[in-house]
């Protein structure tokens, strides 16, 4: 039946541009719908709330397109956002509190990537685990307390303007930019998606499969730790309680901009456009008035909805 | 005897070969009937077509005397037909007799498994094949030797007519396979005919009855055993010698060597085998499939890890414990199985082409993808890759043109020792010749080669020394000159010592 369904789509368009269209098609619906859905306003703050999701996106497309799973992102950012905390009221420079803690992610997907490359387990096992072991260390730091009265300036990192523009979508701008060029046109990301589309190749060609599998986890956590900073600026204030679920809007927002959860598939522009779309649907039927309930219903619908388009143009 | 099975005027054409061309064979009731012939000779397809796997384009399948439609494995299951594969079909977790009634469980009331019944009557049937075991034991505790019981007691189980045994003793001690042909004889003499497919002489002589020949997907001739000596038979797997054949034109009798292989071992599949590449030379290897012949390149590379053993480059030793390390060193082994180890299938023929020799495409940092595009092009005229562009997915190239772009890879990476797995395997003439060539040019510009083939014309062609391979031993190495034959050749790789 869905072989009979595509010959009724335009296959080209969708191939290359179906995540578009779909974005597009949601953002326009809403213009309708809402009337202050399209303010300059309102258009920087569904960038600002998807942010953080677009950034964790990141690392967590990377690792999908080796044809892993990362499911301990979201715990990372409960971590790294608390030791960050502790680290500001210590007191340490916010300088050194930011880069210690972006390196406290890193060396979280470091130990994934390595269990998982060197010790041949399952990334979706090894990083559930992970994913508890995070959230209990977030918990054990203070407590189980939140942070509070993080140093005056922190929340710069959050609140700042460049010519209007909020910091945050600078800060998605210039990750995306980088981590494009890594996986376009360096040979890195050339290695991250042939592991992916078939590893025993991957292996015979002379890619060193285990240190590229590990360099994908680190992507995973170093993004989970820069998103953790971003969020607790924004908050000001840490909690462990923070990033909850994140890990699966990641996954999300990967899948649903085409990334394949076999591997060897996705672009992360598409990423962007995934959390773009999440974002905006939450904008959208926020304004709406549609019940928070009700949007995980039509978020998730959405979700299986991309996938089912993605499955056609493939076949 | 009546006949059991007749076979007669089996075709069957895949795109670009046909594997069976007017095949006939005959299977009487109370006979163990040899089926012999060369890789590729069309063994598996016409067993294949038996045991419902493939369908024959053409020709009829009796059995007892009247037309059997076999179109699936379980329409020949109905009709009492059993393959016992090399692969065994068995659920290691599962008990011994749950194995033996899988996916055709005796069924009570409800639709509940009749536990039981079916214990003893698996006890019955592994009395008979003498396995002595609780049926109760899972399969993953068994031997090989007893796995391969349980898989004759399936087929006694269900009152089968024909066994397939497929290379049943390549994994057997030899104590086991006197013990599989004391099972065989008392089969036979129950009344089953026995379909046995091997290529140790020695062995089947002593447990068959008669054997049929095939080569090239054509059916040669059916003998009794008891008559035929081992020349005739092997000489009927080669078919005519060319009375004139072409030698490559080279000068290697003062190379050096480059790359020296001493008593290397990996598990069971490579045993102590030691060689040496000499530097512009295509040293072929020769060996039926199971021999070890891949399994020695990989051990080689570093892809399985060697128990023992010292390879040798240029003189010195080296460590070669992955393929990064064997690359490093100049060694580019090429996959025999492009689908699974050798191509990116969703990813561009430029992508291929360029994935082993980023370093060389890249512009300080990046890649430069003018640069890349330039070689990649290069390769695709040179190869004459029939592809729309480099941009071309390469799942959407026909199997010769994959083939090629997994050559084209090795040939970007400008190793100093290719080794070429099957690299000319199902593609045309046309493309074969062109491989040669290139083989060819890169001899003559100093690299060595070492071409793993089962086509022994192909080998006679174009290498200067022929490695034969038995059961993971190095069995002999000739020199190719006039006085080598296809015969000397395919003995040796049916460990027949001359």
């Amino acid at each position: 039946m869905t072989k009979e369904l595509t010959e009724y789509l335009p296959n080209d368009l969708l191939e290359k541009y179906g995540i578009y269209i779909g974005f597009l098609a949601v953002f326009v619906f809403f213009c309708f719908m809402s009337p202050n859905f399209l303010s300059q306003r309102n258009v920087f703050n569904i960038i600002v709330q998807s942010s953080v999701i677009a950034i964790i996106a990141i690392g967590e497309t990377i690792v999908i397109s080796t044809g892993g799973i990362d499911l301990s992102v979201g715990s990372v950012v409960a971590l790294v956002s608390v030791a960050l905390g502790l680290m500001l009221i210590s007191p340490l420079p916010i300088f050194l509190a930011v880069a210690f803690s972006i390196l406290l992610g890193t060396a979280v997907g470091l130990v994934n990537g390595l269990i998982i490359s060197y010790g041949n387990m399952p990334s979706f096992i090894v990083t559930l685990g992970m994913m508890s072991i995070a959230k209990g260390a977030a918990l054990m730091l203070n407590g189980g307390q939140p942070v509070a009265s993080l140093p005056m300036g922190f929340d710069k990192i959050a609140t700042t303007d460049i010519f209007g523009v909020p910091i945050f979508v600078v800060y998605v701008i210039v990750a995306y930019s980088i981590m494009f060029i890594i996986l376009n046109k360096h040979k890195l990301g050339r290695y991250i998606y042939a592991i992916g589309d078939n590893e025993g190749a991957a292996r015979l060609s002379g890619i060193n499969v285990k240190k590229i599998r590990t360099t994908s986890f680190v992507f995973g956590g170093l993004f989970a730790g820069i998103g953790a900073v971003m969020l607790t600026a924004r908050l000001n204030y840490a909690t462990p309680l923070s990033g909850s679920g994140f890990e699966l809007d990641a996954i999300a927002a990967a899948v649903i901009g085409g990334t394949a959860l076999s591997g060897g598939k996705g672009s992360i522009v598409g990423t962007v456009v995934g959390a773009l779309l999440l974002g905006t649907l939450k904008n959208g039927l926020t304004l709406m008035n549609v019940s928070s309930f009700f949007q995980q219903v039509i978020i998730g619908t959405v979700i299986i909805l991309a996938v089912f388009v993605d499955k056609l143009r493939s076949q | 005897m009546a006949n059991l099975l007749e076979m007669e005027d089996i075709t069957k054409s895949f795109p670009g070969v046909k594997a069976l061309d007017g095949v006939q064979f005959i299977l009487k009731e109370g006979e163990t009937h040899v089926l012999l012939g060369e890789n590729g000779a069309g063994k598996s397809t016409l067993i294949k077509v038996l045991s419902g796997a493939y369908q024959q384009d053409k020709g009829v399948v009796r059995i007892k005397g009247e037309k059997a439609n076999i179109e699936s494995p379980v329409d020949a299951f109905s009709y009492g037909v059993n393959v016992i594969y090399q692969e065994f079909n068995l659920a290691p977790n599962l008990p011994i007799y749950e194995n033996i009634y899988l996916g055709r469980e005796l069924v009570q009331g409800g639709g509940f498994v009749n536990k039981s019944d079916a214990r003893k009557k698996t006890r019955e049937v592994m009395e008979f094949v003498g396995l002595d075991e609780d049926p109760n034991t899972e399969v993953r505790n068994l031997t090989v030797a007893q796995r391969q019981l349980v898989e004759v007691c399936k087929a006694l189980a269900f009152e089968a007519n024909i066994i397939v045994f497929d290379e049943p003793t390549a994994t057997l001690t030899d104590s086991e396979t006197e013990r599989l042909f004391e099972i065989i004889k008392n089969l036979k003499a129950d009344g089953l005919g026995i379909i046995y497919i091997s290529h140790r002489l020695d062995e089947f002589r002593e447990v068959g009855d008669r054997v049929t020949v095939l080569r090239n997907g054509k059916y040669i001739n059916t003998l009794n055993l008891e008559n035929s000596t081992k020349d005739q038979l092997i000489s009927m797997m080669v078919g005519k010698e060319l009375g004139e054949r072409e030698i490559r034109e080279t000068s290697k009798s003062t190379a050096k060597p480059v790359l020296e292989v001493e008593n290397l071992s990996y598990e069971d599949e490579v045993k102590g085998v030691s060689f040496t590449l000499k530097e512009q030379e295509i040293l072929g290897v020769a060996g039926l499939v199971g021999a070890g012949r891949t399994e020695l390149a990989k051990t080689v590379i570093g892809e399985y890890s060697k128990e023992e053993g010292r390879v040798k480059l240029n003189g010195e030793e080296v460590k070669i414990t992955s393929p990064v390390d064997a690359m490093q060193n100049g060694i580019f082994y090429l996959s025999e199985d492009r689908k699974e180890e050798g191509l990116f299938l969703g990813h561009s023929v430029k992508k291929n082409i360029t994935i082993s020799s980023l370093e060389k495409v890249q512009n300080k940092l990046l890649i430069d993808k003018n640069e890349e595009e330039k070689i990649s092009d290069d390769l695709i005229d040179k190869l004459n890759i029939k592809t729309p562009s480099g941009e071309t997915r390469t799942v959407s190239l026909s199997g010769g043109n994959q083939q090629k772009v997994v050559v084209a890879k090795g040939l970007c990476n400008e190793a100093n020792i290719y080794i070429f797995d099957e690299s000319t395997r199902g593609i045309d003439v046309g493309a074969k010749e062109e491989i040669y060539k290139i083989m060819e040019e890169l001899v003559r510009e100093g690299d060595s080669i070492i071409m793993i083939s089962s086509e022994i014309p192909e080998l006679m062609r174009i290498a200067d020394r022929i490695l034969v391979m038995y059961h993971g031993k190095a069995v002999n190495i000739f020199d190719n000159d006039k006085d080598l034959s296809k015969q000397k050749i395919l003995s040796a790789a049916m460990g027949e010592t001359t």
